[in-house]
């Protein structure tokens, strides 16, 4: 599985909505399903599928799909 | 009224510039002086937003006969039962994201109205806050309450308020007590045990970490030998204070039953969520780069000097969707000194004594009795 794909469909496990809602722009707090309790196990959930260990400034950074990525490249992730 | 809206949108833009500069400051670096000098001016702009917005403020504006010299604490304050009694918001209703509730089981709770603007705020800012004391990365954490405070549908808690922004720091988050608010052995025994000579964090408010935990541990005579972990406690004194049992006896037993733990109670309220004051290791509470603190005779409602007990008032510049940025409490508190604890940090530093007497009963562990 691709690491876009992964990530695709740890944000639909996590959040709980379907794999086409997850695009680059789907922001934190825009939908209802997305909040903080959620964000919480969606962190948890891209912890476990990518095997990284992301501290409090990512948590609060990763505003979107988009900028989920990007934290995450920053771990060492690649989306090519 | 175009003329207005211009001069607020200048002013608005002013604030947004300095305000981004301010939130990546150290949160305890500045001296007092320097520290008014950074918020006189963002307050000051704060104040006409709420005056724009805000009828109700604006009416207390107008009411008010207020010193206009340049100090911190002496613009209009509004005390904290006026938000139990009115909805004090300055957007409008469609703009309103998530209300928060005092949890208090008697009388009214204060009803805070948030925007996306200012929850984010909030968020980031009590982040800066715990950073400086636990760092960035998370640890395991154990969170001293039922997972159902969290779940109740309807307005949002000052409890579950807390318990949220606290997990941000946490990881593998566990919740010690079951549905009916009783201790989970097993559960906890399992969690220590799975991060044995791991830092963790433990968060939960002061009665029931006393009452429904240290207390049960004791009780049933577990002992656990943590390492260098760390405990946030907040919520008030008060009832412990009817089971005297003194800051000292609570860490020491602490210490008894979990082995190494670093203890820090915190002071703060709905009314200005996020900015809490964290207790340091000399036992006072410290005021971050954004608030400061002010202490008021009770009858007079006079400034009383260092050293003084008296109400408290706190001064925020992070209320931006509801007109909180100067409360005055219903708190007995006083400050002990300025820019010169010997923990060294800055800025001004003080204890909370307790309520006033006759005031509501209220406050985010008071819910649980």
């Amino acid at each position: 599985m691709s690491n876009q794909q992964k990530l695709v469909q740890s944000f639909s496990s996590a959040l709980a909505i379907a794999q086409e809602q997850v695009q680059d722009l789907l922001a934190y707090n825009s939908i209802p399903e997305w909040d903080s309790t959620a964000h919480m196990i969606l962190i948890a959930e891209l912890e476990g599928q990518f095997d990284v260990m992301l501290d409090t400034d990512d948590i609060i950074d990763m505003s979107s799909v988009g900028k989920a990525k990007e934290i995450l490249t920053k771990h060492g992730v690649s989306f090519e | 009224m175009d003329e207005e809206m211009k001069q607020y949108m200048d002013d608005m833009a002013v604030f947004e510039e300095k305000y981004e500069e301010l939130l990546e400051s150290p949160v305890y670096h500045f001296l007092q002086p320097e520290k008014e000098r950074i918020l006189l001016p963002l307050l000051s702009i704060l104040h006409k937003h709420h005056s724009f917005r805000s009828q109700a403020y604006r009416l207390v504006d107008k009411l008010f006969k207020w010193d206009d010299s340049k100090a911190l604490c002496n613009y209009p304050y509004l005390a904290v039962r006026l938000f139990k009694e009115f909805e004090l918001k300055s957007i409008s209703d469609d703009q309103v994201y998530k209300v928060l509730h005092s949890s208090g089981t008697t009388g009214q709770s204060s009803k805070i109205y948030l925007d996306k603007e200012t929850a984010q705020l909030q968020t980031k800012v009590l982040t800066r806050i715990l950073q400086h004391w636990l760092g960035k990365s998370r640890r395991p954490m154990l969170l001293i309450d039922s997972p159902h405070t969290v779940k109740k549908t309807g307005g949002m808690t000052a409890r579950a308020a807390g318990l949220q922004g606290l997990s941000f720091f946490g990881r593998s988050h566990t919740y010690a007590l079951d549905a009916n608010m009783n201790l989970d052995i097993d559960k906890v025994s399992n969690f220590f045990e799975q991060f044995k000579g791991q830092s963790v964090l433990l968060f939960g408010f002061t009665f029931m970490v006393w009452h429904s935990f240290i207390q049960q541990l004791q009780k049933h005579n577990i002992y656990f030998e943590l390492q260098d972990s760390i405990l946030i406690h907040g919520g008030g004194w008060k009832k412990l204070q009817k089971a005297s049992v003194s800051h000292q006896t609570f860490k020491q037993q602490i210490q008894t039953q979990l082995g190494d733990v670093r203890v820090h109670d915190y002071y703060g309220m709905v009314e200005q969520t996020g900015t809490i004051y964290m207790e340091c290791e000399q036992g006072f509470f410290h005021c971050p780069v954004w608030s400061d603190i002010a202490i008021r005779n009770p009858v007079d409602l006079s400034f009383l000097p260092f050293q003084q007990v008296g109400l408290i008032q706190l001064t925020s510049v992070l209320a931006r969707s509801y007109p909180g940025h100067c409360i005055l409490t219903e708190d007995l508190g006083y400050i002990v000194g300025e820019d010169d604890c010997s923990c060294g940090l800055k800025g001004k530093y003080f204890k909370v004594s307790g309520r006033v007497p006759n005031a509501e009963v209220r406050g985010c562990s008071d819910t649980f009795s």
